[in-house]
């Protein structure tokens, strides 16, 4: 195999795994707090990516403050997600939650479809995060030295808010007991509020950056990227955050391995995550940073 | 300082409590004493917000409490420490500490509240940056001690705090209630180790099956056959 063809694929793998990654540490750090699998955190992705389009397009915003704006949005979406359907039910047993989840992201993905229509729009590219550094015989897009930064950026700020903050010292504890955290006086729905704020905000982070990748912006397009991510944040360990970071990488590099070693099984490449999923269930349930669960 | 009244609670069809009626007065230890099942954590739990009652009320310093969430209840000065500790195994001990305070920004009232604990717990200061799971059952009751005093509470709810500790260290917990009660704190302490509770109790309950059967001054319940007799092994010589 050839040595840049390598570099080259290893440039790719990190760019997508990076997204992964992003998208993952949100679904992560929800399930961390309330054992839950919200199904509907893909569809910030395209939440964002619409948002991010309609401020720049439509209403000709520039495009930092339409960026700014979709995110803050999708974040104030996650909250309003948390509590409008998952709230109520807070109580009741995990299923309930999973299928409201699950009808949470039907929601968005046909809200999308008959407010804005089916039809995939492109995507601006502002000028910065266009180009690329030919690296030898490697081509390296801005884009992607952009994304590996970026991602890095929110993921320290995403390890020092989870160790380092109050805030983040209720999440853990809330992920490990939430009626003794009720009995420290700390208003939990606020420290779950905050968790969809953080954990969407990135997702919309992500969902702009997928889209100046693959800028075609339509109302399905969060639906592989959140299963992907779903399967990077189990790969990782669910409940971890730096796990979740790995576990997109990690998803992101064998995608293209899987191209690299056979060019010819291209067509598999969205076949690999649930291969991975499957064999890391069977050999370590808890993912590769999960601790073992207690109970 | 704590009224209730005619407490009804149900868990579906279960009646755990049928009418319990309780009263806690200032800076007093009040004593709730009972056999397994016998609705003690029950009360404790609806007092604090995390069962809701049927019927009846709570009091606390004349406002009616009942139905409040936990959390505000909590910041009223009502503070339950939960049956079998509860200390958060995957934060530190000085976390474990600060989630008693979570509300406290003041850093020069924070450190005095930190230095309040440490001078009671030296053993929380000196492994204070180790992960609360690796504490032993007696320490790790003492941390749960030491994060509800954090709060700084005005009552404070203990649910079996010498379970499952060894006779020294329990005595320890007795010693450490007394002077915690010396400081100014109310106390309500449910305990099956009637003995040591009823020697440290103002006033006791004796819970059984959801009713209150016998109530009283700690020294008269100690010395009640009928307590003797089913709460301390009958044994009568003092100790
Ligand atoms: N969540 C629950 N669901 C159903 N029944 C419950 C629940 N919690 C307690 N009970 C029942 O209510 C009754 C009182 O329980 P409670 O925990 O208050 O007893 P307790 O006096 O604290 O006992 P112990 O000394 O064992 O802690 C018991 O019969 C128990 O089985
Ligand atoms: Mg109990």
């Amino acid at each position: 195999m050839d040595y840049s063809f390598a570099l080259q694929q290893l440039v790719y793998g990190l760019t997508v795994g990076c997204l992964y990654g992003l998208l993952a540490i949100g679904y992560t750090m929800v399930y961390g707090v309330l054992r839950l699998i919200n199904f509907a955190h893909g569809d910030l992705l395209m939440v964002s990516a619409y948002a991010g389009f309609f401020g720049i397009v439509i209403f000709q915003i520039p495009w930092p403050v339409s960026f700014a704006g979709a995110i803050i949005l999708t974040a104030l979406l996650g909250i309003l997600i948390d509590r409008g359907a998952y709230k109520p039910i807070r109580k009741s047993p995990r299923i309930n939650a999973l299928i409201t989840a699950i009808g949470v992201s039907f929601l968005l993905e046909n809200l999308g479809l008959v407010i804005i229509g089916g039809r995939p729009k492109s995507f601006p590219m502002p000028d910065v995060f266009a180009g690329s550094i030919l690296l030898g015989a490697v081509n390296i897009p801005a884009l992607s030295i952009w994304i590996l930064v970026i991602t890095l950026v929110l993921l320290a700020v995403c390890l020092v808010v989870v160790r380092k903050t109050r805030i983040g010292m209720a999440m853990r504890a809330l992920s490990r007991d939430m009626e003794t955290v009720m009995l420290m006086g700390v208003d939990k729905d606020r420290v779950i509020s905050f968790t969809f704020a953080l954990g969407s905000a990135l997702a919309a982070a992500g969902g702009i950056m997928w889209c100046m990748k693959y800028p075609a912006v339509e109302p399905f397009m969060g639906v592989i990227p959140g299963l992907k991510a779903f399967v990077a944040a189990v790969l990782g360990g669910i409940g971890n955050v730096t796990g979740a970071a790995l576990g997109g990488l990690i998803l992101g590099l064998a995608e293209v391995l899987i191209v690299a070693i056979e060019p010819d099984w291209s067509g598999y490449r969205d076949a690999v995550a649930f291969f991975l999923m499957i064999i890391i269930l069977l050999t370590r349930p808890t993912g590769i940073m999960g601790e073992q669960l207690p109970d | 300082m704590l009224q209730i009244e005619d407490l009804h609670v149900n868990y579906g069809g279960i009646r755990a409590l049928k009418g319990v009626s309780i009263e806690v007065g200032e800076k007093e230890i009040v004593s709730l004493l009972g056999s397994n099942g016998a609705g003690k954590s029950t009360t404790i739990r609806a007092i604090s917000g995390l069962v809701s009652a049927q019927s009846g009320d709570i009091r606390f310093e004349g406002k009616s409490i009942k139905g409040l969430a936990p959390h505000k209840i909590q910041r009223l000065g009502l503070v339950h420490i939960p049956e079998g500790r509860k200390v958060f195994a995957n934060l530190t001990i000085r976390e474990n500490l600060m989630m008693g305070a979570y509300y406290v920004r003041e850093k020069s009232r924070l450190s005095k509240l930190f230095d309040g604990v440490y001078e009671m717990f030296p053993v929380l200061e000196s492994r204070s940056q180790q992960l609360a799971g690796t504490l032993s059952g007696g320490e790790q009751q003492m941390l749960a001690i030491g994060r509800a005093l954090m709060s700084q509470p005005r009552l404070l709810m203990m649910d079996e705090p010498s379970l499952g500790l060894a006779p020294l260290v329990a005595a320890d917990v007795f010693r450490i209630i007394e002077k915690i009660r010396i400081e100014g704190v109310t106390i309500f302490l449910i305990e099956q180790n009637a003995n040591a509770a009823l020697r440290i109790a103002d006033y006791a309950f004796l819970l059984e099956n959801g009713v209150i059967s016998l109530e009283g001054p700690g020294y008269e319940l100690l010395m009640n056959p009928k307590v003797r007799q089913a709460y301390l092994g009958g044994v009568t010589e003092e100790t």
